[in-house]
């Protein structure tokens, strides 16, 4: 009975929810131990179920792989993605209608915004690394997940942590910090579930079966570790109480500014970036089927990336109490992160060098081709608006938040679908996908939306930006701010739209994956001419 | 040590032990003979072991 010891462990978690629960200092935590509970039970019910009885039981051959926790990770980074878009399509239609807001707290802006970053980042995002990671690391070391059934402790694991966020976000649980608003409590879960990852990946490596431990590896290691040094220190925070769900932070003033900057930033360093430059370096030479363009350029990316990326935090606080030095140190660590950026994007592209046809017949290699254009597009962006005469301009604006999703849906959306769209037959076993012409629906679909979200972003932040620095002859303000978010509300509709665009080439993406995982073909023209009539 | 020692030890030794690592690594990956070697590694994800 393996079982045992899960179910009972399971039911003890969930006496302490319970206890939990009616000890609780405020309604908040009392709900979240609730959840705990419900969720513990469905952990129970969910392990009997599994039982199997007979001789029949551990008979199945195992596969050399574990390849499952991939599977529902893929449907994981699907779901959540969907959710985050949809949130993030919600919330920029209330910037333009404010009616939508509701008048209720739950569907608040204020509310749904940490709802769309973190379901966006950490829950799409996230489980898009997880599972990648996973399936990278078991096929270019040779050797199965290390630790037994600990990879799926910690996909659960970081699907409660989602879930707990999640819910808080809507009720108003929050530390304030952005993109680590989760309170002290669910901060302690995902450093559980983070060490037991880095267990895993370091344990798989550790088994390798190929000496030389391949550079994708590398990225996902930085961001597995440097992820877990950013959120241990940026959350350190005192609870008020044992069961209560308020915590303050251990830093004050602009400290406590620089932890939270510090973190912030290296969270798009390295989980927005090295993370998916892992992606990268495994899934394109996959899916061009030629190794990258030069293996020693991506050892120096990978180094110069580590050595810059740590110190560009301050650029978010140009003007600030922040000491004069460490701003312009955070703004000449962020222009030399122009190098590391554009050899990892030359990187890439020069990976389809001599294959540039596929262009035509292959939509995912257009995908990663797309994905890999806004990388140094972002990257390029990014720099410049750390200049502190250009933030002077650029920052509180709206340009800001077209340059994110620039990097965002461009970058780490793209080679996140290209990726996915690479998995479904390969995990589901299926000689190919269901339809390249969809994908290539999706691909149009959301590029043509993110133009639209950063070219009206653009408009929109620049003229923010000048408006609300335009003073009249006698030195007063010429614009209230008011008139500057009624001058921006055309842009601000045409953003939404643009994420309209967005939502619908993710919907044709999970019908495209659910009829490709089921085994189904389309029946179309092949893509291009050369394309031969068999995929 | 107070702040302003720590900080005058950071921007100047510190930034010169981060440099010379960071040089050191560059010459180490770009060092003569190990075109071959780089090029073995390159084709890793490519070695057909992709079976689920």
């Amino acid at each position: 009975m393996a079982a045992a010891a899960p179910m009972i462990l399971y039911g003890l978690a969930g006496l302490a929810a319970l206890f939990a629960a009616a000890k609780a200092h405020d309604e908040l935590f009392a709900i979240h131990a609730w959840l705990v509970v419900l969720i513990c039970i469905i952990a129970i019910f969910a392990t009997a179920r599994a039982l199997k009885f007979g001789p029949e039981a551990d008979d199945r051959p195992k596969e050399k792989y574990l390849d499952g926790v991939v599977r529902a990770g893929v449907v994981a980074t699907v779901f959540w993605g969907l959710t985050g878009f949809l949130v993030g399509v919600v919330i920029a239609f209330q910037l333009s209608f404010p009616e939508l807001n509701f008048d209720l707290p739950y569907t608040n802006f204020g509310r749904l915004r940490p709802l769309h970053t973190s379901a966006v980042i950490f829950a799409f995002g996230g489980n898009a690394l997880i599972c990648t990671s996973f399936y990278v690391v078991q096929r270019t070391t040779g050797a199965r997940l290390a630790l037994g059934n600990t990879a799926w402790f910690v996909f659960w694991g970081y699907q409660i942590f989602i879930v707990l966020a999640a819910t808080g976000y809507l009720l108003g649980v929050t530390q304030s910090r952005e993109y680590a608003e989760p309170e002290w409590y669910v901060d302690l879960w995902l450093t559980v579930v983070w060490v037991a990852y880095l267990a895993v990946f370091l344990g798989t490596l550790f088994n390798r079966k190929e000496p030389h431990i391949y550079v994708a590896n590398w990225f996902y290691l930085s961001f597995i570790v440097t992820v877990a040094m950013l959120h241990i220190v940026n959350n350190l925070s005192m609870p008020v109480s044992f069961l209560g769900s308020k915590s303050y932070s251990l830093f004050s003033g602009v400290q406590d500014a620089l932890t939270q900057w510090w973190y912030g930033h290296n969270a798009v360093g390295f989980f927005l970036t090295a993370g998916f430059l892992g992606i990268m370096y495994y899934f394109v030479p996959k899916q061009a089927n030629r190794p990258v363009y030069s293996y020693r350029l991506s050892i120096v990316h990978f180094w110069s990336l580590i050595f810059l990326y740590i110190w560009a935090g301050p650029h978010h606080l140009h003007y600030t109490a922040l000491p004069d030095w460490a701003q312009t140190l955070g703004m000449v660590f962020s222009i030399m992160l122009w190098m590391p950026s554009w050899g990892g994007m030359i990187n890439g592209l020069m990976t389809l060098s001599g294959a540039w046809d596929k262009l035509r017949t292959d939509p995912i290699i257009r995908m990663m081709v797309l994905s890999l254009a806004f990388y140094g597009m972002s990257t390029f962006e990014g720099p410049v608006m750390s200049i502190k005469a250009v933030n002077s301009l650029s920052h509180y604006t709206d340009w800001t938040i077209g340059h994110v999703h620039s990097g965002t849906l461009g970058w780490v959306g793209m080679i996140t679908f290209s990726a996915l769209y690479f998995l479904v037959p390969r995990l589901w076993k299926q000689d190919g996908l269901y339809s390249l012409r969809l994908i290539n629906w999706h691909f149009w679909l959301a590029t043509l939306g993110i133009v639209l979200y950063t070219a009206s972003m653009w408009v929109s932040g620049i003229t923010q930006g000048l408006m609300w620095r335009a003073y009249d002859s006698l030195g007063f303000l010429e614009y209230s701010f008011a008139e500057a978010v009624a001058a921006t509300h055309p842009m601000n509709v045409i953003r939404a739209l643009g994420g309209v665009l967005f939502l619908l080439g993710a919907l044709i993406m999970t019908y495209n994956l659910w009829r490709s995982a089921r085994g189904d073909k389309r029946s179309e023209r092949p893509m291009g001419a050369a394309m031969p009539a068999t995929v | 040590m107070d702040y302003e020692q720590f900080r005058h030890f950071a921007d100047s030794w510190g930034l010169v032990y981060l440099v010379v690592i960071f040089v050191l690594a560059v010459l180490f990956v770009f060092r003569p003979g190990a075109k071959d070697r780089y090029e073995r590694y390159a084709e890793i994800p490519l070695k057909k072991d992709d079976q689920a």
